[in-house]
């Protein structure tokens, strides 16, 4: 359903920060998959998701959509298929409108914006009873301005909003990594919930472990820009953490790296 | 202050309400300090007066300014949208620009109106009393654009220009085109300060090509002091807001000319550096009391 095919993508070429975040990169997913992304800082899992959003475009290869190639289509035109959570919980609401001015927004994702009323009478008893499923209380909040919420609520809120105009694809980019421990598990837990209740193909960026572990049916482990494991189904599920960890230490032993490179401090107490 | 000098105030706060309602699109709406505004008010002005000169109903004039200064907001939004060009530098680039065109439409640095018809005259023919006649037309004008952009601000396509000011990536994570709404806010903000260039040509009986200097602060600073009156709550309360700015920086403005201290009197002259001593002042308040309270922004 989404085929990656030899994506490649250089920053900065030439220069002497030249770095290749993706190289090569090849997947295959199919409808349904919930791909768990790990691998260190810079391994290239955010350039990946950036790479579908159409942040940038790829210097080469090719993104192929329900057999259509949109390797080159704008990233708000790509909006239409995609729902993404971005790390910084601010990032995925407006602070000056409210609740269901922003939900209004959300639900029409990709869609044509036209003079119509931009919150509907009609929509808010839709955007009650989906708020209502977050249990933060905040379906009696329709009003109130998203800059009065939490950094966890405001992530709840772009869960919602991502997922409200149903996409083809869920792009999840370290989406709990800036929250409490108590609020991040909240939210895993909403993303569990939301993905296996609309079957959503997702890909979820973490730096967790254990996270990636416990989620999804398949998982991807970059390093240096490209994919050196991709395991699922039955052989996820037996996967332990000491296996990933072997094969942090085993890349290591052979770049000759330091084991800081290959593997972050904030891994291994994730 | 005289009577007449309060309701003359009152006028030109309105005559100007509706560059006021354009700056605050986007200066606060989208968040693109736009220079253009220097440049948009003259250009208005000279197109209504020539359209004026030629027969041209004044009311209709004014759409010919509108559309006029809507393409001149257009120019900006896409040399800062299309071409990556720092919308500060955009636009001081199409503010220049206009300088040569307004002239080029006018034929000369000014035109003069008298003796032509206005807006004014044929609302004064209907038997409205004179004095009363300025405020009254101008400030229906105002009010009625200031409730069309609390509209259009609702609208879907608003709220998504609204999203654009406050976070780019988000609205473009929801599928919406930023050039375009940059482009049509930005236009859409000289088309109202071109309109109200050419009520300003029309009440004053005058067009001239640089009657349009320091429009930006004179903007800037009513949109400040309008939200220093009436806060900044809902959409229609910080537009209404912008809008009693207007003629609360106007009625300042004849305050302060009507001062003296000592063998000093504040001529019109000083009036840019009061300006911008007012928008520093604003501009900078909130984060000095933030300092002193202790409390970090």
């Amino acid at each position: 359903m989404l085929t990656l095919a030899d994506i490649s993508k250089t920053f900065f070429r030439g220069g002497a920060n030249e770095v290749a975040a993706l190289d090569a990169v090849s997947l295959d997913i199919a409808q349904g998959d919930f791909l768990t992304v790990i691998g260190s800082n810079g391994a290239g899992k955010s350039s990946l998701l950036n790479c579908l959003a159409g942040c940038f475009f790829p210097d080469a290869g090719h993104i192929v959509l329900d057999g259509r190639d949109i390797t080159t289509l704008p990233e708000y035109a790509r909006a239409a298929f995609l729902g993404r959570v971005f790390q910084d919980p601010l990032l995925g609401t407006s602070a000056s409108l409210s609740i269901e001015q922003n939900l209004a927004l959300a639900s029409l994702r990709g869609k044509r914006r036209g003079l119509a009323p931009g919150v509907k009478a009609r929509d808010r008893e839709r955007f009650r009873h989906a708020l209502a499923s977050l249990s933060l209380g905040l379906e009696d909040r329709l009003q109130a301005g998203v800059r009065l919420l939490s950094g966890g609520q405001r992530q709840a809120l772009t869960m919602l909003m991502a997922t409200l105009a149903e996409p083809r694809v869920l792009l999840l980019d370290e989406h709990t990594a800036a929250l409490d421990p108590k609020t991040a598990a909240h939210i895993l837990d909403l993303t569990e919930r939301i993905v296996a209740k609309k079957r959503l193909t997702t890909l979820m960026v973490t730096h967790n472990m254990h996270q990636a572990l416990r989620l999804g049916n398949r998982l991807v482990m970059m390093h240096r820009g490209r994919v050196i494991l991709d395991v699922r189904g039955e052989e996820k599920r037996n996967l332990a953490v000491e296996d990933l960890l072997r094969r942090f230490h085993s890349l290591r032993d052979r770049d000759g790296e330091a084991a800081d490179d290959a593997m972050s401090d904030k891994m291994l107490l994730a | 202050m005289t009577y007449y000098a309060f309701i003359g105030a009152v006028e030109q706060g309105f005559v100007y309400g509706l560059m006021v309602l354009g700056v605050y699109l986007t200066f606060r709406v989208l968040d693109f300090p736009d220079l253009t505004v220097d440049g948009s008010l003259p250009l208005g002005a000279a197109v209504s007066s020539v359209a004026v000169t030629a027969g041209v109903n004044p009311y209709l004039s004014l759409a010919f300014a509108f559309m006029a200064g809507f393409a001149a907001g257009a120019v900006t939004g896409l040399l800062n949208a299309k071409f990556k060009i720092l919308h500060l530098l955009a636009s001081i680039l199409t503010m220049i620009a206009l300088y040569s065109i307004n002239i080029r439409i006018m034929g000369r640095p000014n035109l003069t109106l008298l003796g032509k018809p206005t807006v004014l005259s044929a609302f004064t023919g209907l038997g409205v009393p004179a004095h009363a006649a300025g405020p009254l037309l101008y400030g229906g004008l105002s009010v009625l654009a200031a409730i069309a952009l609390v509209w259009y601000l609702s609208t879907e396509f608003g709220q998504a220009t609204l999203a654009t000011g406050d976070n780019p990536r988000m609205i473009t994570a929801l599928g919406v085109n930023t050039q375009v709404t940059v482009i049509l806010g930005v236009g859409l903000s000289n088309a109202l300060t071109a309109v109200s260039g050419a009520l300003v040509a029309q009440n004053q009986g005058a067009a001239d090509v640089n009657m349009g200097v320091g429009t930006i602060v004179a903007g800037l600073a009513s949109v400040i002091i309008g939200e220093t009156l009436l806060g900044r709550g809902g959409l229609a309360r910080t537009i209404a807001a912008a809008l009693a700015g207007s003629v609360a920086y106007r009625l300042a403005i004849a305050l302060a000319l009507d001062l003296r201290i000592g063998s000093l009197s504040v001529t019109p002259s000083d009036l840019n550096l009061i300006t911008a001593l007012v928008v520093v002042a604003a501009l900078t308040l909130p984060t000095l009391r933030a300092r002193l309270t202790g409390r970090r922004c």
